[in-house]
């Protein structure tokens, strides 16, 4: 018996291969690639966190503004004459930036203004007869599908076949991955550094909209008491529209940041795993808490990419999963708590 | 998170038939019941024309519906009952088919019907059925004991973790579940060998007749339907069901007053999960095959749709829930008419996550509650009430007008 025992626990351990030497060769490289994927994690938490924040509900379908946002950007780009070879375009280092940015533009505007009239037409006639939050999540995810099929039956009817379906659109590449320098042994490529650079300016100026404006302390007055902030002359509506609008946005600069570090990612589907993580990453902060999102994003992106090697590739999505049920046994409300709407003294 | 309160005026037929229902006595009730139910199981066999899908097998999809309504009723104890929401109900249901492949699957080293195993080959399936529900519960034990001192929005989070989780495990541990090409030849039970079905009644292999495998396996779900309604009903008006009622409303409150929230909601997450399980079990005999694919989230997503749909917190409003979840695409499935009215069925078909969704929105937009509301019974006195209350709407209608008298909360 003790024998089929050992047998059995052979079996389970051994697809998972616990390579303890990877990781420790390759901890920095590991740190900086998973910082990356951790940025775009953040950027498309912040969307999650806020409305959570403002309107207590989970936005499920966030993940498909982003995946919105990834044609939006694609879109630009066609509109810009680019053929979508596979290739890597050669235009420059100015012309490059400026390409990106009207992409990145391009791909928030999408986004924002997805986001924007989703909450006008699914989210606002709920609010009107004060439905339970179930109700809420239940038109997410019925707007979650009707955007993902949006994407892959109709719009290739209106764009001739050039846009969705059910295949991945084949990349437009403008930026092949080149090391740039090199720190602790790791290099650091353009495309990371493209991304922490957008992600942290994107990630800074949203913080100080929320915590130094106007708007920003219009958007914590509502999250705190909604009754007290609309008897304050705060216009709610507007604070909602205002937070659904800096999601989204956030989304579509995160859509471009993620179709560089994935090209073939932009697929009506591919919204979907990765909204879960960002939700999970603004669960891990402590969602409703924007700097939680921010932090959370970086966390889940470092650790499954060390949980990637530590176990094999197949678990990476496990250890993501896992480090979010261990940290909310210990952190019932994320690491950094429920804050968004918490006073400052 | 409450549950949608119902601020029209009662009265409507609805109400009626429910208020004339729950007035009879039990026995007359069976009367009632026992036709219907077996109207329900000859559907398939009736072949009524604008019912009958036309692209796929009328009797596989009721048996599909069968089984998602089973895991309805599970996911309504833990959603509409206790009122915690759980996006990662597909993980139980996966671990119940797992449970049965990995057992009498020849493919998985855990094979028990083999030559030295303690399984026979015709009868595994049910004597798995049991180990199935138990592990599913176990597995519910293990993820609630942790998890359900998180509230609302952090459980939706953790259990769609959950879900996740086990998809993930079945599709990793290759040497145990196969990964991504699955466990085949589960074991089903093996009766009713003739000539005509030399491996059973309950063979995949038994298509394309009228009395096919589908129908077989409609009738064993639908038998075990009953089991747990008449299970679930039970619990509901005892003291247990009262304690979910008080979580679901107030959690807070509940716990003032003396509920020990956390073993009820404990209670509520282990019986869902093995009713998962049960159902899991019945999928994994019925196709006899499990791959990783089958238990994505996204079913998670179309469970709960059901119990929402139908009207959370309602028996039999889950089950018509799972019915259109089930009905509504094979329905449109190779028809190219309705009634004479040419359409295209099959494109329909494709589209229907896009219809799906929308119905869900609008639906939650005019009708939150669901399609068939639950009513707050004052459970503690139950029956006595409807009658009393019914022979006084009765005499105040017959005397002045419209009754005053407020039975429903």
């Amino acid at each position: 018996m003790t024998g089929s025992w050992a047998q059995a626990a052979q079996v389970l351990t051994g697809p998972v291969n616990f390579n303890i030497d990877a990781l420790g060769t390759n901890f920095w490289q590991l740190t900086i690639d998973g910082l990356a994927y951790g940025a775009i994690y953040a950027l498309v938490a912040v969307g999650y966190t806020l409305v959570y924040g403002v309107l207590r509900l989970i936005n499920f379908a966030h993940s498909e503004i982003f995946m919105l946002g990834m044609f939006g950007q694609y879109a630009v780009l066609l509109l810009l004459g680019f053929t979508p070879s596979g290739n890597v375009y050669a235009e420059g280092t100015l012309m490059t930036i400026f390409f990106l940015g009207t992409a990145m533009l391009g791909g928030m505007v999408v986004s924002g203004g997805a986001a924007v009239g989703l909450e006008r037409l699914a989210y606002r006639p709920l609010r009107k007869r004060n439905a339970p939050s179930l109700v809420f999540l239940i038109t997410a995810i019925g707007a979650s599908f009707v955007i993902q099929e949006f994407v892959h039956y109709i719009l290739p009817q209106l764009t001739n076949n050039e846009l969705g379906g059910v295949n991945a659109q084949i990349p437009i590449r403008l930026v092949a991955p080149e090391e740039q320098f090199s720190i602790f042994g790791a290099t650091v490529t353009n495309i990371t550094l493209i991304i922490v650079i957008s992600a942290l300016i994107l990630a800074v100026a949203t913080d100080m909209f929320v915590n130094r404006t106007k708007f920003g302390r219009g958007i914590r007055a509502v999250a705190q008491d909604p009754t007290t902030a609309t008897l304050m002359g705060v216009s709610r509506e507007r604070v909602i529209m205002l937070t659904f609008l800096i999601g989204g946005l956030l989304a579509g600069a995160a859509a471009l940041l993620y179709t560089l570090r994935v090209p073939n990612g932009i697929i009506y589907s591919g919204g979907f795993i990765l909204g879960i993580k960002a939700f999970c990453a603004a669960v891990l902060g402590g969602i409703g808490n924007l700097r939680g999102a921010l932090l959370g994003g970086l966390i889940l992106g470092v650790m499954e990419n060390y949980g990637q090697v530590l176990f094999g590739t197949g678990w990476r999505d496990v250890v993501a999963f896992v480090l979010l049920i261990l940290i909310l046994m210990f952190r019932p409300t994320g690491i950094l708590g429920e804050s968004l709407g918490r006073a400052r003294v | 998170m409450t549950a949608p309160l119902d601020s029209r005026p009662r009265g409507g037929v609805g109400d009626g038939f429910r208020l004339w229902w729950n007035a009879l006595p039990r026995p007359v009730q069976w009367v009632f019941g026992v036709p219907f139910i077996a109207l329900l199981a000859a559907l398939p066999l009736l072949n009524i024309p604008l019912l009958t899908t036309v692209g796929t097998n009328f009797g596989s999809v009721m048996a599909q519906f069968g089984m998602i309504a089973l895991i309805a009723i599970g996911l309504n104890v833990v959603v509409g009952q206790a009122g915690l929401l759980d996006l990662g109900y597909v993980g139980f249901y996966a671990v119940g088919a797992y449970t049965v492949a990995l057992l009498t699957s020849p493919d998985s080293p855990w094979n028990q019907t083999g030559p030295d195993g303690w399984l026979s080959k015709d009868w595994a399936w049910l004597a798995v059925l049991p180990i199935a529900m138990a592990i599913t519960a176990l597995s519910g034990l293990l993820l609630g004991s942790p998890t359900l001192r998180l509230r609302g929005d952090y459980l939706a989070i953790v259990t769609l973790g959950f879900g996740e989780i086990v998809r993930l495990l079945a599709d990793n541990l290759e040497e145990i579940t196969g990964g991504g090409r699955g466990l085949s030849q589960v074991a089903y039970p093996r009766v009713g060998v003739t000539d005509q079905f030399p491996l059973g009644i309950f063979s995949a292999g038994n298509v394309g007749k009228t009395l096919n495998s589908g129908v077989w396996w409609y009738w064993v779900s639908l038998f075990l339907i009953i089991v747990v309604l008449l299970f679930v009903g039970n619990l509901e008006r005892s003291r247990v069901g009262r304690a979910w009622v008080a979580i679901r409303e107030d959690e807070d409150a509940a716990e003032i007053m003396g509920v020990p929230t956390f073993k009820f909601k404990l209670w509520a997450f282990v019986i869902g999960a093995s009713i998962g399980g049960l159902s899991g079990a019945l999928y994994a005999g019925q196709v006899q095959f499990v791959v990783p694919t089958n238990f994505n989230v996204i079913n998670s997503v179309l469970f709960l749709c059901a119990v929402v749909l139908g009207g959370q917190g309602n028996k039999l409003g889950v089950i018509l829930g799972a019915f259109i979840i089930v009905y509504l695409p094979n329905f449109f499935l190779g028809r190219t008419e309705i009634l004479g009215i040419p359409i295209d069925g099959d494109s329909i078909a494709e589209y229907k996550y896009l219809f799906f969704g929308l119905a869900l929105m609008v639906l939650m937009i005019f009708r939150p509650q669901g399609l068939i509301p639950v009513r707050q019974k004052l459970l503690a006195y139950g029956r006595q009430l409807y009658v009393a209350a019914r022979r006084r709407s009765e005499e105040a209608t017959t005397s002045s007008g419209p009754s005053t008298v407020e039975v429903n909360k």
